[in-house]
């Protein structure tokens, strides 16, 4: 049995781009998440001031997982904008061949 | 508690079950390859492998763990919830596509896709099995406890039953039935855990909670009493006698208990007296005689004398009410303006019997929503550094330890391209997220309820489907068992895929038609379900929830590191990936096995200080694990260049002398 991926792609021009733009996201995201932490570790009575009728860590909380997809979202879009990208860049050299 | 078997739950398991059985068979006919097998084909649809992830991550821990949890810390309970998601934006930003593009079976694929080394393989294997069983014994032993109550038979049948179920799964047709039943379930469980999310809310909170009339409240006594100089308790009721007292010491300041005999029945329970407000207040007991019997509040299971507990002893000042429906933010504005009755237990000893009393504990609703009921986190509270550091290495091992977990990294094999391992990626995100977020409504409605099987809160979300009716409950039971079939099929997936293709074809170079891979893989996947079933019987009655933290930390220690040293350090050797795997799982492991958690709750060794003082390992061994592959590769790749150079200037020595 070969070794190696089971499928072959075309050459993906957009894959350097794409790991940049997962980790800028991914550092980013992280961030976040460590602000929760640290908030907890440090000054954890924060977590129960109010935020209107919620308190902070429920607003935190909540936000960790919407801003996930919110970031998935917008991560798939940029991706699919730059797959598009060099796919057409590289249609537009092989018609130029 | 006694629970009643539901024939309706039964006969909605038994519909799931053959729903399994016939996707099993339709697909067995189309599986005939190893690509078929072990990963699906690679052509299911991104949005089905979506909810599939679903279904394979969501395991009983999720479900009924995570509820569990929240009905009896809140918040606490919840940061687990936030840490499982969390950990999904290392799997999309990072793992899913480079891992599809280098792989095809395992994520051992993936890590020797630059080197071809055998040590890989090997140590990737060794991995991929310890975190599954890891995995493994919660979710079996889950399926034994659950069939109890729910089914009415006993614990090794439960295991026999869930794992023969499995085998008949993935032996068929391998990943690709297991795919379509972790797809079914991941539906299931979302769109049921939503309908009891709109019920809850729709009944709202009452101070007397009585399970929408099925179970009538039962209102806990208090009994005036004082306290002699000599710190002797004296009741005022004279129907009662005073026959023992306790007075256990705690941080917090005396916990004081009494033992009363009722003149008129005989009956003897044990009260706790309220120093603030003078008076003793009524317990829950859980009690091992002498003689090897167990009662609940001093009579047997059948009679049923064991109350379910969680309630709001006040709402907005108000000690008689009825909220009536609730919206999404009253529902939080409501428990923050309450005051809730949470339980703790405290075991005293009382001749030759052991007894646990479960005694109240009234808690601001405001401290209910927000962290530090069951971590400790709150210096003022007396939270050591060493709690902190413990807090912060179970946030990290649950963030960084779902991108390493072998039965959800095979999951993306199973899509056509790298952007569908993306895709589905996100769809798994929103699912499991909004899943995340119904668990938070679902514990504290449950918290609130008085629903609460004390001594088993692992059942919280079954029992308060229940006080919304038979129905719910039969189908929230039922799903409860899909969910540990899901779990426990892609396990076996990705132990089958470790020992046919990494161990087997890869580093024993056995060699193998197509088809007879596909054989070595059904066999591997009998053998792991038969070892799976003994350990599910084995550890019956064990405390083994811990295991699923295990895994993570073990997943996130080993694993990890190499895959991203792989991805973004061009300098990584394999010898630097077979160290860091090898040191990640040994520290990890070590320090588990070394823990006073550990000590405590698994040796039962309670009055001795364990070696290493915190629970969660992955603070310490993730960065061993990194350092490890950055000092081995930086020796092995400069020792290379130098034997490099070495053979060229031999080259060049002959080169002259031929000239």
């Amino acid at each position: 049995m070969g070794h190696g991926p089971a499928t072959k792609w075309d050459d993906d021009k957009s894959i350097p781009h794409k790991i940049k733009l997962g980790l800028w996201m991914f550092l980013s995201y992280f961030i976040l998440y460590a602000g929760f932490i640290v908030i907890n570790v440090v000054d954890p009575k924060l977590m129960g001031i109010d935020i209107g009728s919620l308190n902070l860590a429920i607003v935190y909380g909540f936000s960790l997982i919407i801003i996930a997809l919110i970031l998935a979202l917008v991560y798939n879009h940029q991706s699919n904008k730059l797959e598009k990208k060099y796919k057409d860049k590289q249609d537009d050299e092989k018609e130029y061949e | 508690m006694k629970y009643i078997p539901s024939p309706w739950a039964i006969i909605i398991f038994l519909v799931f079950v053959i729903a399994v059985f016939f996707i099993s068979y339709y697909f067995a006919k189309r599986t005939k390859s190893s690509e078929g097998y072990f990963a699906a084909g690679g052509n299911i649809h991104w949005s089905v492998n979506g909810i599939a992830f679903a279904g394979d991550y969501l395991s009983a821990a999720s479900f009924l763990g995570i509820c569990g949890l929240i009905a009896v810390a809140g918040y606490d309970g919840f940061l687990y919830s936030i840490g499982y998601l969390a950990g999904w934006m290392v799997a999309l930003f990072v793992v899913a596509e480079p891992m599809k593009r280098m792989g095809k079976f395992t994520f051992a694929d993936a890590l020797d896709s630059k080197f071809n080394s055998k040590g890989i393989r090997l140590v990737a294997a060794i991995s991929t099995l310890i975190v599954s069983m890891f995995y493994l014994i919660p979710q079996m032993v889950g399926a034994g406890s659950l069939v109890t109550p729910l089914l009415g038979l006993p614990h090794w049948a439960g295991v026999l039953m869930v794992g023969t179920i499995v085998i008949i799964i993935v032996a068929t047709a391998g990943m690709a039935s297991t795919t379509y039943v972790q797809f079914l379930k991941g539906a299931l469980l979302i769109f049921f855990t939503l309908v009891l999310v709109i019920v809850i809310m729709t009944r709202g909170f009452s101070t007397a909670p009585d399970q929408g009339g099925a179970v009538p409240y039962h209102d806990f006594k208090t009994i005036e009493a004082s306290s002699s100089e000599e710190s002797e308790i004296m009741v005022q009721d004279g129907s009662y006698e005073i026959l023992e007292q306790w007075t256990v010491d705690q941080k917090t300041g005396d916990l004081v208990f009494v033992k009363l005999l009722e003149r008129s029945t005989g009956f003897e329970s044990i009260w706790k007296l309220n120093t603030k407000e003078g008076y003793l207040e009524e317990t829950l007991t859980m009690t091992w005689t002498g003689e090897g019997q167990i009662l609940y509040n001093g009579g047997t299971i059948d009679e049923e004398r064991f109350y379910q507990v969680g309630h709001m002893s006040r709402i907005n000042g108000e000690t008689n009410i009825e909220t009536g429906p609730v919206g999404l933010l009253s529902f939080f504005s409501t428990i923050k303006e309450s005051t809730i009755i949470r339980w703790e237990k405290q075991i005293i000893f009382d001749g030759e019997d052991t007894i646990d009393v479960y005694y109240q504990n009234p808690t601001p609703g405001s401290e209910v929503l927000r962290p530090g009921l069951l971590f400790k986190v709150d210096s003022d509270k007396g939270a050591t550094a060493t709690d902190k550091i413990d807090f912060i290495s179970l946030m990290l091992a649950l963030f960084f330890g779902t991108a390493a977990l072998p039965h959800i990294l095979i999951r993306y094999y199973t899509v056509p391209t790298p952007a569908c391992a993306r895709k589905s990626t996100i769809v798994a995100i929103a699912v499991i997220g909004f899943f995340y977020v119904l668990t938070l409504f679902i514990g504290l409605g449950a918290m609130t309820g008085g629903v609460i099987d004390i001594t088993n809160n692992n059942m919280s979300a079954p029992l308060l489907a229940r006080s919304f009716g038979i129905a719910l409950f039969a189908i929230i039971s039922a799903i409860a068992f899909a969910t540990v079939l899901g779990t426990v099929s892609g396990l076996i997936v990705a132990s089958s895929g470790a020992v046919a293709h990494d161990l087997m074809d890869k580093f024993l170079k056995i060699r193998m038609s197509d088809k007879g891979k596909v054989f070595a893989g059904k066999i591997t996947a009998i053998v792991v379900g038969c070892i799976a079933m003994v350990l599910g019987i084995l550890f019956k009655g064990m405390n083994v929830s811990y295991l699923v933290g295990w895994a993570f930390a073990v997943a996130a220690s080993a694993n990890l590191p190499a895959i991203l040293m792989i991805l973004f350090w061009k300098r990584t050797t394999a010898k630097g990936v077979i160290s860091s795997i090898l040191v990640g799982l040994i520290s990890s492991v070590t320090l588990i096995l070394l823990s006073q958690k550990t000590f405590n709750e698994v040796y039962h060794l309670v009055n001795i200080h364990a070696p290493v003082q915190i629970n969660n390992p992955a603070i310490i061994s993730v960065p061993l694990s990194f350092l490890t592959l950055v000092i081995v590769s930086l020796i092995t790749r400069r020792s290379k260049i130098v034997n490099g150079d070495a053979v060229s200037n031999k080259l060049k020595e002959a080169e002259e002398t031929i000239d």
